[in-house]
Parts: C-alpha cells; structure tokens; sequence
C-alpha cells in the first residue's frame, strides 16, 4: 500500500516532466524547479514508508526497493566492467562506498573490471564474460548493434521512473523506442592546468592545440580513437568554413584536417593517458602540466596535493552520458538488473555521481549530495551548458549531422588514424 | 687457465656491478613499503608499518595469492606429468621426427606472450563441435591451468631430459639383468634418478606460472585475479601503491629459500 | 624399457612361488605388454604431451592465424564469416606497423647483446674464479630476483627512472623523482633508454644461468691446455670459451629476444604512453579496438621471426642447451 503511494505520487511528478519536455531550456528549468519541490515531499512520504521495512541497509536509508521478483532470482554474484569511480567499495576512500549496502541488501557480491577506454569495454562485452557495462555513447551503439546487450523490462526497474527524462529514450541508450539501458550521470571532459604554471587560469583549449605556453610538451592527450572528436570541436571553433556541425560526423576532407592537427599536438604531448592513475600522479608531481582529464581524477590528484584547476573552455567539449547495459550473455541477470536499479536509486546515484563529479541522473540525487551545490555546479538541471558538449558517439558513414550529400568516416576508419598517428 | 690479479678484480667488480644492479630497484621497493609519504616516490620518508598493516587488512592480495597458488600448483603438477613423459620419449627413444618434435616444447615459451595469449584466448571463447558434443573451455581456473601448463611444459623437460642424458643407461640395463620388470625398473631405478630433476623442475615451473602476466591477462575469467594481475590492477590505484610495495617485499623474502632450493638441487644433480 | 634382456623365455621370476611374489598382475600384464611392443611403450609415453601441444597449443596458433582471414563488421566491430585478406594485407605492408616492429627486433637485439656483455664476465667469474664455497650464494643472488615477479620489476623501475617535474609545479613533498633523479641528479626518464635498461634488468639471470652452467661444464684443463700451447686469457677467451658457449648464449638469447619482442606492459610503466615503442603494444592496442582479425593479422609478424630464431638457435645447439 505505501509503496503503490509513494509511485504513485512519483508517478505524478513524471508526468509533469513528460507535458514540459519539448519546451525551452527555460522552461526546463523551472520544470527541474517544480519536481525538486516535490521530490522534496516525496523525500519525506518515501522515508516515512520505506525505512521501517528497509532495515538491512543499516543506518543510512537508500530510498531504495529492489523489485520483489528480481532479488528472489538473485544469483549471488555479478561481474561488471566499468568506468573507474563509477563503482566504489571504500577500498580508495572509506566513506566511498556504494557497493556495501548494495552487497547486503541484495546479497550479490560485486566484482569490477575496470575498463580504460570505450574500446576496451566493447572487446570485453564482446567476450561474454560479464554481466553488465556503464557504456559511453561510443560503446553503446556498437554493443546494440553486436547484440552484446539486451533492451530492458521497465518493470523490472523502480529507479528507472525516477531519472530525468532529457537523458531517456536517446540515440545512443535506446533502440526503436525501447530502452536498451539505464542512464546514469553525464558530464564533460574538462580541461585540466596547473595553477603554478597558470595563475591566471585558462578559459580555452589553445594550450592543447596552439602552445606557446609554459605546458609546451607536458600536455596530457587522452590515448583514445574517440579524442579525434575534441580536435574536431577545435576545428569548430578555429576553422568555421570547414563546416563542421558535429565532431562525430566528419567527412574525409574535415577528418583529415582532425588528424592534421592532431600530428602537430604531438610536440606539445607529454603523454597520453588511458590509465587515469597515472595521469593522476603526473599531475602530482608536476610533469604534466595541462591536459584533458575527467573530473574524478582531477579530484584524486587535487586530493593528493596536485596544484591544479579544472574548467569546462569556451569552445566546448566533448563529454559523455553513460549507461548502464545488461549482456545478453549475463550469467547473473538478476544480480545486474538489482545493481542497475541500485546504482540509479537518488543516494546511490547522489554518492556515485558526486565522487565522479559529473551530474547524476536521477532527479531526486540533487536534493541528496552532501555539497547542496553539487547539482549546480555540474549543471544537472541547466540544458543550456550541454549545448556544447558533445557526448560521445560513434561515428557512423551516415553522417550523424544529417547530411545526405557527404559520407562520414566511420569509426574503424578513426581506430586506423589513431593508431598510425600513434606510432 | 691462469688469469692474472688485475683481470681477477676486474671481473669481480664486474660481478659485484652486475649484484648491484639487480638488487637496487628492489631494495628500493622495499623501502618504500615502509614509507610514511602515500606517494611512491623517493625519497622514501619515515618509517612506518602502516602499509603492512593494510596489506594485512585488505582482500584483495590475499584472494589474488591463494589464487596464484593454486593455479600454479595445478600447472605444476600437469606440466611436470607431460614434460617427465617427453624427456623420456625424446631420450630413450628414436624416431621420425624427434628434432621437430624438440620445437613443440620450446615454442610456448619462446613465442611472445601475447601471441600465446590472444591465441589461447581466441580457441577458448570458441564453441568446439566435434560431431558427438560440443563444448566451450570458457575463462576461469581451468583455462588458467590449461594455458600455464602449455609453457611450464618446457622447463619441467629440459631438467628432466637433462638428468636422463647425464645418467647412465647402464643402470636400466644392469636392473633388467637382475630381473626387475619395466615397472620395478622404473619405481626402483629410474625414478630416484630424475626425483631432484622433477623437484628442481617442478620449483621453477612453479615460479614461473606464480608470475606470468601477459598470458594470464588473456585467460583468465572475470573476478579471478592472480596475484600479478593483481598488483598490474593496483600498481597505482590510491594507497594501493604501498601495499603493492608490501606484497613485492614479501614475494621476495619468501622466494629467498626457495630460490636457494632450487639451484641446490639442479647443482647436486650435476655433481651426480 | 629399454633393451631388456630376457633371461630366457618364460623362466621370469614370478610365476614361481604363486601370486603373492612380484608386481601385480595388471601391472605384469602392462609389463609384458610394453617389453613386447616398443612402439606402443613410445606411443603411450610420447602421445599425451603431443596430443597436447599439437591440439591446444599449435592449434590455438594455428587458429589465430586463420582468424586473420575474416572481415571486421564496421558497426558492431566483430569478425564476421566473411573471407578476407585485407587483414594481412595491411598487417604486411602498413609502413608505420612495418616501422615499429624493426625498432622493436632492434631493442631486443640490444637487450640480447647487452645482457650478453653483462652474463659473460659475471657467470665467468662466478664459475671459474670465485672459491667454490662462495658459488651457490652467487648463483642464488642472481637468480633470486626472478622470483620477484615480473610486475614488481616493472614497477620498481618506474619508481626508478621517474623524471622530476618542475619544483614549483608539484605537490608539496612530490615530484622530486625517482631513485635516479635524487640519488645521481639524473635520470633517463620515461623513454626507449628506460626500456632497454628495464628489459636488459628482467631478463639477465636468464642469459647468465645458461651460460654459469656451460661454464661449468667445460672442464678447467682444457682452459690450462691453452695455456700451455701459448695464449694469452683473452685469446683463450675468444678462440677456446667463446665458442664452446656458443650454444650456451644461444639458448639464454632465445629467452632475452622474445621476451623482449613481445613485451607491453613494461611500457605502460615505464614510457609513459607518449610514444609507441613495441610491437606487443600495437597488437595489444588492436585487439582493444576492438579488431581481433587485424590483431591476429598482426601476430604474423612476431610469429615468423620467433620461429626463424629458433631455427637459427637451434643449428646453434642451443635446444641441447636450455
């Protein structure tokens, strides 16, 4: 009975988003307003209903209850190859730990593998041998076009309602209007810059591209395919009449224009990073002094002493919006079906998108960050700053931009250039 | 042969260059597992047993040895059975083909890793039909097992083959003359002859599986971490980097007797 | 096994005093089985460890190469059922994969000939200079860091050779470098010299304990014979030793060469990801593309000059050597 309420009531606050989706981001916003009004008494309906049956979660009460059916069939381990950061059980920092609570709650022990790049996690889906990915927009079209991941039983999930609907039912998370995954938070890939190097900070990508500054040679290039994007959202903003309108979509004389620039980064590139950790430890010890990164491993670095500044530059970026996807080779389904209601759940959510610093994507997180700002900051409600950040896809001959007069290089095609520029 | 007093100091400085060499880096790395500074970079400050104590506390080193252990030791005893029943064909025995066949043995471990790896990788995710059933290997323990013992096969041979050239066949011969049977000759004769050759053998093949990484990364199945992988996994995650210092130290003290062993037993063979 | 003689045609012992004296009868079965048909005796003895190798071993290689052959599904990146040879075709031809793999047999013949220039005088002194109560410490002090682990070597190197970063740009207490960079002011930091310095420190003891056991082996009175017909150390070194090790240092070269040529994870540590120094790293790099046909295709390469390596090694003596 309390729980048909507290959906119901969550049901109705939904249904105020779906009227508004097609507004503008104004509109949007003051929409974001209104459900953070009501997720503010639902809070306080769910708590009162759920924490008196909730009792194994402990102290904390995550707002959270599996769906019946699934936990029963809980198979009692679940391997998932993810981002790092995305899933933390206090090993790197004690009180980061969403993995506890789910473990006893669900009784599903969690194993990660951790996966580096896009590239990675696709070869690792691919070989069957895991239940479940957080794919980036470049992963998921080619998990869905494999047949790697299977689409989704809404009913299955109670997190699923809860999660903003500008992030449902998108290209890169759906298939024919059915939901191939779950959304979990968005963000951009940021510029990274010592502060000692660049006390007046930097408000553009040009340290990266044009040099001349004190990062000369001790630049930080993320070591993926994919980065040929951000030399692409470069171009959009130094060479307007190549015409470019999308960073994935680039035809062969605006892709060759991408790797050109990209040769000549190389004398400004002190290293190019996959493992985060050791950007991270360059960015400690000072021998990198700008670079693209994530907001986590800046976060890291800053933690342990890095002098270092983070911030999203004038020209865009490219960024991400990441799933959750379930293998269609899932020896635990049930176990990742709980984790991906779990991990959507608003504090699990909160918790894991706010150790990440990116923003989350279930609606009622925002209320639950411990920085109140946190939401804010990331821009979790605010349409317009993701206006210029392109989230990764994969580039397809179809140009993703809609052009029928032009064929775009594919992504195997960037695989190939990459891995020529790189030798 | 003569050598005079300078070459002697010469080559000796050479051998103590050489000991140097070897030893720094992981004295260094010793150091550091008793580092107070989280960071892993030198100077090493302090002295703490912070690191220790958290390699102690923490799961993850410890699963990943025991796996280590236990893969090793099946690899072992599989690779000694087959490399044992090699030597023995390639030295009592002549026929066609044996130079080739000497290549077999050789070739897992001369070819790189990853080309071992990806190889066993690509026929282990693979549906075998074979026209009464079909079977998958799959990734896990067995095909750990399976891909370690493929290159320990070689190191349990050649100790093996090599106590059975330096032994006499007049010892089988001088058994079959007293009446033994093949099997008396072999339990009572040849066995004791070559025990400290499987011994020797089976110790390096041991180690050499306790360590390998490139293969294992290829084989291994989803949340079973060998040690190696382990510290590959951790090497820089936060505080992990002391506790991989911690888990190196260990490895090396541990080995200390063993090595010891080893080469104790492929000596005495030679003295033989 | 082997040439057993019979004393005479059933006068064999067992069947004298009844059952309770001698093998066992399955065992006797086996016996006389085995004495009869020398071929079987091979057969069993020699077909596990084939069948092994052949079907798990050449086989998977076997495989691999076969699965080159296939095309890589464009949106979904995997191999499909269709006949290709593109795969090879770049994997053969493509300058830069062409290019990289000539500087990776460079680095590991530089690994090879330096390990060689190290294990030469050490082995030599242990085993022929240094007081026999003194040569097991020695040998176990060379080997023990193989028992170290590859992983631990790897990155205690990096802990090694890590540059400093400017002063003033790194974290309070940090960025004062590794081992080399505090202890000799100077380090050659993340780059080929690092590598070739880390491969040479991996692999030693395995070029010095071939060569220790040759030495062992060649008796002392051949190295006093040259002696007395005249020549001097270094001639006796280079005419007379030198060449009797000859298969010794080819053995210990099979290990140093291809351990070397396939080497990748030591560069994620010890390079720092800003060039591709080794092959190992781009067949590694392809197969997470995901492009496992062209990565197969790849493997060629390697795959080609470890087997004409062995051959030359094995002409060598080094297979009598291992």
């Amino acid at each position: 009975m309390a729980l048909l309420a507290s959906l119901s009531i969550v049901a109705a606050a939904c249904g105020d988003d779906e009227k508004d989706t097609s507004s503008s981001a104004a509109a949007q916003t003051t929409v974001a307003a209104a459900v953070e009004e009501t997720t503010a008494e639902t809070e306080e309906t769910t708590a009162d209903t759920v924490a008196p049956t909730d009792t194994t979660a402990g102290e904390t009460d995550y707002m959270w209850t599996p769906n019946a059916g699934v936990l029963a069939g809980a198979e009692g381990q679940v391997n998932i190859v993810a981002w790092p950061g995305y899933i933390e059980d206090g090993s790197t920092a004690p009180e980061s730990d969403w993995v506890t609570p789910f473990e006893s709650i669900t009784s599903c022990e969690v194993n990660v593998k951790l996966g580096a790049t896009s590239d990675e996690m696709v070869q690792l889906m691919q070989s069957g041998e895991y239940d479940g990915v957080s794919a980036s927009g470049d992963a998921t079209n080619r998990l869905m076009a494999g047949g790697e991941i299977v689409a989704l039983d809404l009913a299955d999930f109670t997190s699923y309602a809860d999660v903003f609907e500008g992030l449902k039912n998108k290209v890169w998370n759906s298939l024919d209007g059915e939901p191939m995954g779950i959304p979990h938070g968005r963000g951009a890939n940021v510029l990274v810059y010592n502060t000692e190097a660049f006390p007046d900070g930097l408000d553009s990508w040009s340290a990266m591209w044009d040099g001349g500054t004190a990062a000369d040679g001790v630049v930080s290039v993320y070591d993926s395919p994919i980065y040929i994007a951000d030399a692409a959202v470069w171009l959009m903003a130094t060479q307007p009449d190549l015409g470019i309108t999308n960073p994935y979509s680039l035809d062969q004389t605006q892709f060759d224009a991408a790797i050109a620039l990209l040769e000549g980064q190389k004398a400004l590139a002190g290293q190019y990073w996959s493992d985060y950790t050791v950007q991270a430890g360059s960015l400690v010890d000072g021998t990198v002094l700008a670079g693209t990164t994530w907001q986590v491993v800046a976060n890291f670095a800053a933690s342990e002493g890095a002098k270092i500044e983070t911030t999203k530059p004038k020209e865009g970026a490219t960024g991400w919006s990441d799933t959750w996807m379930l293998s269609s080779q899932a020896s635990n389904p049930n176990c990742m079906k709980l984790w991906m209601d779990w991990i959507s759940s608003p504090l699990a959510n909160a918790q894991a998108t706010e150790y990440f610093g990116e923003a989350p994507s279930n609606s009622k997180s925002c209320a639950l960050t411990a920085d109140p700002d946190h939401c804010t900051k990331f821009h979790a409600e605010n349409e317009s700053y993701w206006e210029d950040v392109w989230y990764w896809t994969t580039a397809t001959e179809e140009c993703i931009d809609g052009r029928t007069d032009a064929t775009c290089v594919p992504y195997t095609e960037w695989v190939n250039a990459w891995s020529s520029l790189r030798a | 042969m003569r050598t005079s007093l300078f070459s002697r100091v010469v080559l000796g400085l050479v051998t103590l260059g050489t000991l140097l060499f070897l030893y720094t880096p992981l004295w260094v790395v010793a150091r550091l597992s008793f580092t107070k500074a989280k960071s892993v970079s030198w100077p090493a400050r302090g002295w703490t047993l912070e690191w220790w104590r958290e390699a102690w506390r923490t799961d993850g080193p410890r699963d990943a040895l025991v796996n280590s252990l236990q893969v090793a030791l099946a690899a072992t005893a599989i690779a000694l059975v087959l490399g044992t029943l090699a030597a023995f064909a390639m030295q009592r025995f002549t026929f066609f083909g044996r130079s080739s066949i000497s290549f077999l043995w050789v070739l897992p471990i001369a070819l790189p890793g990853i080309v071992t790896g990806i190889a066993l990788q690509n026929t282990f995710s693979r549906t075998i039909d074979l026209w009464l059933f079909e079977f998958r290997v799959g990734f896990g323990f067995h095909s750990l097992v399976i891909a370690h013992a493929t290159f320990c096969v070689v190191v349990a041979y050649n100790n093996v083959i090599a106590r059975l050239r330096r032994s006499s066949p007049n010892l089988l011969e001088a058994s079959a003359d007293l009446g033994a049977h093949g099997t008396q000759t072999f339990r009572y004769v040849t066995f004791p002859l070559v025990r400290s050759a499987l011994v020797a053998g089976g110790i390096l093949a041991f180690a050499l599986s306790f360590d390998e990484i490139v293969v294992t990364t290829f084989t291994s199945g989803s949340g079973f971490l060998t040690l190696p992988q382990w510290i590959y996994a951790n090497f820089a995650r936060p505080k992990s980097p002391a506790v991989v210092n911690v888990v190196a130290t260990v490895v090396m003290v541990v080995s200390i007797p063993v090595a010891w062993l080893a080469q104790r037993l492929s000596d005495g063979g030679g003295e033989a | 096994m082997g040439e057993c003689v019979e004393l005479a045609p059933g006068l064999n012992p067992p069947n004298v005093a009844g059952e309770a004296f001698g093998p066992p009868q399955p065992v006797r079965v086996l016996n006389r089985l085995f004495r009869r048909r020398r071929r079987l005796a091979l057969a069993s003895v020699l077909s596990p460890p084939v069948f092994w190798m052949l079907f798990v071993y050449l086989g998977s290689l076997l495989l691999l190469v076969a699965s080159a052959f296939f095309a890589l599904d464009p949106d979904s990146q995997k191999p499909t059922t269709t006949f290709t040879t593109d795969n090879i075709t770049d994997a053969l031809t493509d300058s830069s994969a062409i290019r990289l793999f000539a500087q990776t047999v460079l680095i590991a013949t530089i690994v090879t000939v330096t390990c060689v220039l190290i294990a030469l005088p050490t082995a030599f002194f242990i085993a022929k200079i240094a007081p026999r109560w003194v040569r097991r410490g020695l040998m176990v002090s060379i080997l023990l860091p193989l028992w170290a682990g590859y992983m631990v070597k790897t990155y205690a190197w990096r802990a090694m050779v890590s540059p400093a970063g400017g002063n003033q740009f790194a974290a309070a207490g940090r960025g004062g470098g590794g081992f080399l960079e505090s202890v000799l002011g100077w380090t050659p930091g993340f780059s080929k010299t690092s590598v070739v310095i880390a491969l040479v420190y991996l692999w030693l003891p395995f070029m010095v304990l071939p060569i220790y056991a040759g030495l062992e082996r060649l008796p002392s009175s051949l190295l006093d014979a040259a002696g007395d017909l005249g020549a001097k150390p270094i001639r006796t070194f280079s005419s007379v030793i030198v060449p009797l090790l000859l298969p010794s240092i080819a053995a210990g070269s099979i290990f140093t060469f291809s351990l070397s040529l396939g080497d990748y994870i030591l560069l994620r540590l010890v390079v720092d990801g800003k060039e591709r120094v080794m092959f190992g790293e781009l067949i590694n790099s392809t197969l997470g593309a995901p492009n496992q046909p062209l990565a197969a295709a790849y493997t060629v390469w390697p795959l080609v000059m470890i087997i004409l390596y062995l051959f030359a090694m094995k002409r060598a003596g080094a297979f009598d050597n291992l």
